[in-house]
């Protein structure tokens, strides 16, 4: 954000910004703010580009589509859906799925037709089977060790805390845990 | 060994962060296995690209391997690919068809006047509709096609000329080894 203003020598410019920045002064800020509003503006137009109308049977249908994108990932991008996605395989995708919509597939139809040929990868929501198990149940399976660790730890904690009792104070054991 | 245990906890967290760097050096975190291998390729039936009006079938390519190169003329990594194609497409034991993906043909034919021809066929997906039957999602991309018109490899990316010695070439005298 800094580096936008270009007043005087680079370091003088970044001094300048900074100090508007803490005391929080007008003209800076107030362009800081243009700048700010106009990539909020310039971000909703590439998204709303990213989903060409599309001719529709009807407004059920449209929000069938647009849930069935939701779910599914963009083989290109692989951060975003398809129904996000300005890849030119998502648009090709997303214009294949409304294809397949108007034949009257259903939903799992259309996402096994993708996993065929784009495997499990194209889902977000992975199937659970004997690949994704560790997937499914690894957090789970740190948790329970996390929790054993801790279990355990405290346990120990207990029983030392009991020791130092029955000694009594003379240790100071604060640097033993 | 209780001052070790946080020690030891750290240095597997260590052990794992290499492990997952080490992971991704060795693979392509982007590349999708295709669901497609060893299993029949698509049907397609497509027009070549110098002769619009033939058109070339699955069934017209069975009987003969061959490498089903995934390019086009807006692809830049395709470039980088093009020339060791070039240099192996003589020996490779296999035809080397083209595919070309979603392409305006006359930029085609321009991108292969200026970069050279190495294909013995090609053909012409303009719409981009038959490569969805393949999973292709971008270019380049290979499929290496064995007589019986089953996909036996598929690579994704350009083929560099480590891919080729260490991946491509051995796939191919796999295949030709088993079926001769």
């Amino acid at each position: 954000m800094i580096r936008f203003n270009h007043r005087g020598s680079p370091l003088a410019g970044d001094a300048l910004a900074m100090k508007n920045i803490t005391t929080g002064a007008s003209p800076a800020s107030g362009l800081l703010r243009v700048i700010f509003m106009a990539m909020l503006v310039f971000a909703g137009a590439v998204h709303a580009q990213a989903i060409e109308p599309m001719p529709f049977a009807n407004h059920a249908q449209e929000l069938r589509f647009q849930h069935l994108t939701q779910q599914l990932r963009c083989p290109m991008c692989q951060n975003e859906t398809l129904a996000d996605s300005n890849a030119p395989i998502a648009r090709d995708l997303r214009n294949q799925i409304f294809k397949l919509m108007q034949q009257g597939r259903s939903d799992d139809e259309i996402r096994q037709y993708l996993v065929a040929r784009y495997s499990d990868y194209i889902l977000y929501n992975p199937p659970l089977k004997a690949g994704t198990v560790l997937l499914w149940f690894g957090p789970l399976l740190i948790l329970l060790g996390g929790g054993g660790v801790v279990l355990v730890a405290l346990r120990k904690r207990r029983r030392d805390g009991v020791e130092a009792t029955t000694v009594g104070e003379s240790a100071d054991n604060g640097e033993d845990w | 060994m209780n001052r070790l245990l946080p020690f030891i906890g750290f240095m597997l967290l260590v052990a794992l962060f290499g492990f997952g760097i080490w992971w991704n050096t060795r693979h392509d975190p982007n590349a999708i296995p295709t669901p497609l291998l060893n299993k029949p390729a698509p049907a397609f039936n497509l027009p070549k690209l110098y002769e619009p009006a033939q058109t070339v079938s699955k069934a017209d390519l069975l009987g003969q391997p061959y490498l089903l190169n995934v390019f086009a003329s807006w692809c830049i990594e395709c470039g980088v690919e093009h020339p060791v194609l070039e240099a192996a497409a003589p020996t490779l034991g296999v035809k080397l068809v083209g595919y070309n993906y979603k392409d305006a043909p006359a930029d085609a034919k321009g991108w292969l006047a200026a970069h050279g021809n190495p294909y013995a066929l090609l053909i012409a997906d303009e719409s981009g509709q038959t490569a969805l039957d393949f999973g292709v999602y971008g270019a380049p991309e290979s499929f290496l096609i064995d007589a019986k018109g089953v996909i036996r490899y598929k690579h994704i990316g350009p083929i560099t000329p480590d891919v080729l010695a260490t991946k491509l070439k051995p796939a191919i005298a796999a295949m030709l080894k088993e079926a001769p």
